[in-house]
């Protein structure tokens, strides 16, 4: 009865576990998000399912001290010979492909675009990275071999350079050489707002070699099996392969890093617990912020309601009523802003899945939390004003004005 | 009616006394000094009694109805309540006793203005734990028993003075208590609603109400049977009128 006229105050102390709880929801669901994201889009994307890159150096290396960045930096690069040596050794049924990336300028007649990924592979980097062709071809295995100037764009750039032109047999330059368009990449979308189709793949033997590495290097061997124990069984064979080939004794460390997606996940990994940390830590300021403004406001519902409760007391209703009465309304106030916020968490959710890449969602666990941590804070907040109600000399609380 | 017998400690009172006080005290510390309001009241009032407490201001009337309505409890003496020994209860204990025993009637009615006469006249029952129907029955009927049948869902604010009383004098009836309990219930009215109010308490102690009340009108206090007077926390007077 009291809180629908008091609609004022009540509305204020909403507010506060409104917040709370909206941010609960939301940092929860966000955080949902990213990890599916992270797990099926990212990782999958950049290195791939059951595939692991051999490298000089991890790629994914969140906190690595200077020495340890010194380290990696004096380690040898991987070599074409490297590369083949692991290629061959290879038992099992897997797609091997070698890899440099860099970035630059293309152009197609006078228009121009900058940041663009640029490629070199072999042929089965389109399949490892599961890139399919819209239109043309991928390039041959002689076209590879010979390392013949052809590439296949990726979508967005292709749009960019060619309107309403075909870009099939046209020449792009890259760093002033030409390269035939032999094809165009199905749209990949993005990752993080930023363009997967903003690339172009050359044969990596062919002139686009001496822009992304110096000569007889790359920067990655893909390899990918068909399934995960297939793929640890391969990692063992190309450790082997490059520890005989470096000839490291058995004491030493690998100074070459086999990279698989767990490796970028551990990178995430590290992320969500410092969101771990950090988000409850948020969450639970603006709860005490909003449970410190529920109880200044029923210390004022109490202090303007002294005689009422007088009346109540003198009609008979014991302390524990009175206390009940009390905490019933700063528990409906919470739960009422924790519902509300419990909405708005979840219309940030769809937001987020409408705007973003994110597929953000909310746990139904997380509302029930929201519910529960919203009625606790009424409680504890309730608690002291409400005592203080019960605790009245009715004599001195009828004779208030 | 004759004189009550005397009263010692350790005695219990006689089933047909509702109010028994023996040497009832109450002082106040006020830090610097102690004010001693009540200084050994002896009073007994019987069931079917209508009593008006006198005096002036100061002489301890408003103590003694704390006391008596179980709002305050004594610093010394005793005070039985219907049989019932309520001078050393604890605060909910007290407050058991004033939503079964004692019906209040304040001079400034003292009703919850956000809520309807109904509401008002449900909330001693709602102390009492009595189930949603059978409350709304009962509060319809003290209402009705009133006057006031057609006025149930109107707020204090809709209502006149006198009907606010009645309202109060509805609520203070609903439990059946053992004393309507009235602190100058026509401060607040004019006179002519003031008449009418004192029909309705005597209309009540006809019916068999005990009815205790505290003024400083001569008038009013002239609707009683027996006048009690208190003077510097004690009883003064204590007159019967002639039937």
């Amino acid at each position: 009865m009291q809180l629908r006229v008091q609609k004022l105050k009540s509305g204020f102390a909403l507010i506060g576990v409104f917040i709370g709880v909206s941010f609960l929801i939301g940092a929860w669901s966000i955080v949902n998000g990213v990890n599916a994201y992270m797990t099926d889009k990212f990782a999958g994307t950049l290195v791939g399912v059951n595939t692991f890159h051999l490298r000089k150096r991890p790629n994914f290396t969140p906190n690595v001290t200077d020495s340890t960045w010194r380290a990696w930096a004096r380690r040898p690069r991987i070599t074409f010979e490297d590369a083949n040596a692991v290629s061959a050794a290879m038992d099992l049924p897997v797609l091997t492909a070698w890899w440099s990336e860099d970035r630059g300028d293309v152009q197609y007649g006078l228009k121009k675009v900058s940041q663009v990924s640029l490629n070199g592979a072999t042929t089965q980097y389109f399949d490892i990275r599961n890139i399919k062709i819209e239109e043309g071809r991928p390039f041959t295995t002689q076209e590879d071999k010979a390392g013949v100037s052809v590439v296949v764009l990726g979508h967005d750039l292709s749009d960019r350079l060619f309107e309403g032109v075909d870009p099939l047999g046209k020449y792009i330059h890259v760093k002033g050489l030409p390269y035939r368009v032999i094809g165009i990449a199905e749209r990949r979308g993005n990752l993080f707002g930023i363009s997967l189709d903003k690339f172009v793949v050359a044969p990596a033997l062919s002139p686009i070699q001496r822009e992304v590495n110096p000569p007889g290097v790359i920067d990655a061997l893909m390899v990918k099996a068909n399934s995960e124990p297939e793929m640890r069984q391969a990692m063992e064979e190309a450790e082997a392969v490059m520890r005989s080939r470096r000839h490291l004794r058995p004491r030493q460390d690998d100074n070459f890093a086999l990279e698989t997606s767990e490796g970028v996940l551990d990178f995430w990994g590290k992320i969500e617990r410092i969101l771990m940390i950090f988000g409850p830590g948020l969450v639970l300021i603006s709860l005490v912020v909003g449970g410190i403004v529920i109880m200044n406001i029923m210390l004022m519902a109490v202090a303007e309601r002294t005689r009422e409760i007088g009346i109540r007391k003198s009609l008979g209703a014991r302390r524990r009523d009175i206390l009940r009465q009390f905490l019933a309304e700063s528990v409906t106030i919470a739960v009422i802003g924790a519902a509300l916020g419990i909405g708005a968490g979840i219309c940030i959710s769809i937001l987020l899945n409408v705007a973003t890449p994110l597929p953000a969602t909310v746990a139904p666990s997380s509302i029930m939390l929201g519910i529960v941590v919203g009625g606790g804070v009424g409680v504890v907040a309730g608690v002291y004003p409400a005592m203080r109600a019960a605790r009245l000399d009715p004599i001195a609380a009828l004779r208030q004005e | 009616m004759s004189r009550p017998q005397e009263f010692r400690t350790g005695d219990t009172p006689l089933p047909d006394i509702v109010i028994l006080t023996h040497k009832l005290a109450r002082e106040y510390d006020m830090g610097s000094e102690v004010v001693r309001a009540l200084r050994g009241v002896d009073l007994q009032i019987r069931r079917n009694e209508y009593v008006a407490v006198m005096g002036p201001s100061g002489s301890g009337k408003s103590t003694l109805m704390n006391l008596i309505g179980c709002l305050d409890t004594p610093t010394a003496g005793e005070y039985w309540l219907n049989g019932q020994k309520v001078s050393d209860l604890a605060d909910d204990d007290l407050a058991r006793i004033r939503n079964k025993e004692i019906g209040f009637v304040f001079q400034t009615f003292n009703l919850l203005p956000r809520a309807t006469a109904l509401h008002n006249v449900e909330l001693p029952l709602i102390y009492a734990g009595l189930a949603s129907r059978e409350r709304r029955d009962k509060a319809a009927q003290a209402l009705t028993r009133v006057g006031l049948g057609d006025r149930m869902d109107h707020k204090p604010n809709e209502l006149s003075g006198g009907q606010r009383q009645r309202v109060a004098i509805a609520r203070a009836l609903v439990n059946n208590p053992s004393i309507l309990l009235a602190d100058e219930p026509t401060g607040n009215l004019d006179s002519t609603t003031s008449q009418e109010i004192m029909q309705v308490f005597g209309d009540l102690h006809r019916q068999g109400q005990t009815v205790v009340m505290v003024t400083h009108e001569a008038d009013i206090a002239a609707h009683a049977a027996r006048v009690v007077t208190l003077r510097d926390g004690l009883i003064a007077t204590d007159q019967l009128k002639a039937a």
